[in-house]
């Protein structure tokens, strides 16, 4: 017996193979090949515009692609839609509740809609509705929450029917911080037994949840690996920032002979390396007048990897 | 079993809407209670011929509920989230459709009642004249998500009103023969006085199939061609 969120299926969870869609003369999703295994949490970065959100419409069949193609746990996203429906669910970036209900018939309705039982859909919905702090106002019609609440409840229509395949298009934003720490809880708790698409503009929510980032800009698939292998890709080894007071160029050649990967930056130094002493630093430099203001290891975060891939803020 | 939980949701809206449910059952009664008195003057205002022009102007109604609730859904972020569970476009059809089909019987049945109170005479077959009606529903709850799948809520209204005035000129509480000439020529074309022919025959002379064979292959037909028609609306919504 298979239960949902199980599958037998061996292969890949999401498979994309030279996946494009333009509209008019414009390309947005421009050849995406890419592999993601059951149960991973993928999280797909890029800056506004740069084919995110068309990536998980074509995944979740509501967007024809014009090139390429991708199948959702073996099933084939063009020819076989309704098959890819029934495994997974998806959270829009929009809020997406029906108004008239209230929010146990919302979670009711997406939960019958892909084919729960009711005992279950019980079960499932007073748990998300306590996790979301809305248990107390869940009998009555949604169209009287605030904007927060609504939000909240999109994100638990998403999450009550369990899916093999949980698209998560930007699920936190316009959550509180609590509320979000919350919704992180959860998905780490369906890390391993859900495979999750996620986009987001929260840097420290894909750090911190995905197993592995997916960068796209202009619609192409720039950079892939886990977190770690990203900042290591793109900041090198570890380093130390040594900011200084009267930093001569004596200085800085006296210093490159105890740290040969040496550059200079601006009101400092930065050293590459893994075993830089400060005692060492300022004994070459106390001498020739430096005083050294602070010294501290640069961490590099998926900003940096970030900004110098795609040459923009993710903000933008 | 998932169109019906569909269904289920798009019956609750309508009926979470007390006041245009209200209006959309009531108004075609109050008007046939309006207008009967004036069989004093013509004898075309007799409960019986008004009854059924009267059930297709409150089904025009209907109409333009049914387009509204799709398009209002259209423009939000539910309809897409609708879209991505597994519900094929015969699902979201029946879905958007028969909770309207169900308001459609009661809204017939209490302005059938009400003409009965007032002196409905009745010839023919009961199921002939159900056979139409319920032909008629169809096809304009089909109408409407025709519209409500194709156009934004703004639209509507316009096409609205061009049904509302092909339905009232085909002769809901007037004999069409009296105006004659192109509105005529028009009307003969469309469904609309071909229903009020057959219902009325029904009623009045107690014609059978046969007398009513032809008008009721043009409901028919237009009945079958729109649920056609919005069965394509919704498949083309399916995917972009």
């Amino acid at each position: 017996m298979v239960s949902r969120g199980e599958s037998h299926f061996g292969g890949p969870a999401v498979e994309l193979n030279g996946l494009s869609r333009s509209f008019g003369g414009s390309t947005v999703v421009d050849g995406l090949d890419l592999s993601i295994g059951p149960g991973e949490l993928f999280s797909l970065l890029g800056p506004n515009g740069a084919g995110k959100t068309t990536t998980i419409r074509m995944l979740c069949c509501l967007l024809r692609p014009t090139g390429g193609t991708a199948t959702v746990m073996g099933r084939d996203i063009i020819t076989d839609r309704l098959a890819v429906k029934r495994v997974i669910a998806v959270s829009p970036q929009e809020t997406a509740i029906a108004e008239q209900l209230n929010a146990w018939e919302n979670l009711s309705l997406m939960a019958a809609l892909h084919g729960v039982g009711k005992a279950e859909t019980r079960r499932r919905s007073g748990e998300l509705l306590d996790m979301l702090a809305l248990a107390e106002r869940a009998s009555e019609r949604v169209k009287k929450y605030s904007g927060g609440m609504k939000r909240r409840l999109s994100i638990a229509m998403a999450l009550v029917s369990e899916p093999e395949v949980l698209f998560l298009d930007e699920p936190t934003i316009g959550l509180d911080p609590q509320s979000r720490r919350g919704m992180w809880e959860h998905i780490e708790q369906l890390k391993g037994r859900t495979t999750i698409v996620l986009t987001t503009h929260y840097l420290e929510e894909a750090d911190s949840l995905a197993d592995r980032i997916g960068i796209v800009d202009q619609g192409r698939l720039i950079a892939l690996g886990s977190p770690a292998e990203l900042k290591r890709q793109v900041g090198g080894a570890q380093a130390t920032v040594v900011e200084a007071d009267n930093l001569t160029d004596d200085a800085i050649s006296a210093l490159r002979g105890v740290y040969p990967n040496i550059r200079a930056i601006d009101g400092g130094v930065e050293i590459e390396g893994d075993d830089v002493r400060l005692h060492d630093i300022e004994d070459c430099l106390r001498p020739r007048g430096v005083t050294v203001r602070a010294a501290y290891e640069k961490h590099v975060t998926l900003d940096d990897v970030f900004i110098e891939l795609t040459g923009k803020e993710l903000r933008e | 079993m998932r169109a019906r939980q569909l269904a289920i949701r798009n019956f609750k809206t309508i009926l979470r809407d007390p006041l245009s449910l209200g209006l959309t059952i009531g108004l075609p009664s109050v008007m046939l209670f309006i207008l009967q008195p004036l069989q004093d003057v013509d004898e075309f205002f007799t409960p019986t011929n008004l009854a059924p022009g009267i059930v297709l102007f409150g089904f025009v109604m209907l109409m333009f509920s049914s387009a509204m609730i799709l398009s209002r859904d259209r423009e939000t972020a539910l309809f897409p989230r609708l879209l991505t569970a597994p519900l094929t476009s015969g699902d979201f059809l029946s879905a958007y459709s028969a909770p309207y089909l169900v308001i459609a019987v009661v809204q017939a049945g209490v302005i059938f009642a009400m003409a009965a109170v007032l002196g409905l005479e009745f010839e023919g077959s009961a199921m002939l004249v159900v056979l139409i009606m319920v032909s008629m529903a169809v096809l304009y709850v089909g109408l409407g998500i025709v519209l409500g799948a194709v156009l934004g809520v703004a639209p509507i209204s316009g096409a609205y009103s061009a049904v509302l005035l092909l339905t009232i000129f085909a002769g809901t509480w007037f004999d069409l023969n009296q105006i004659g000439g192109p509105i005529q020529a028009v009307e003969d074309l469309l469904p609309f006085v071909h229903a009020l022919d057959a219902a009325r025959d029904v009623m009045t002379n107690g014609a059978g199939l046969g007398d009513i064979a032809s008008d009721l292959t043009w409901v028919l037909a237009y009945t079958v061609a729109v649920v056609v028609v919005a069965g394509a609306a919704f498949r083309r919504r399916l995917v972009e």
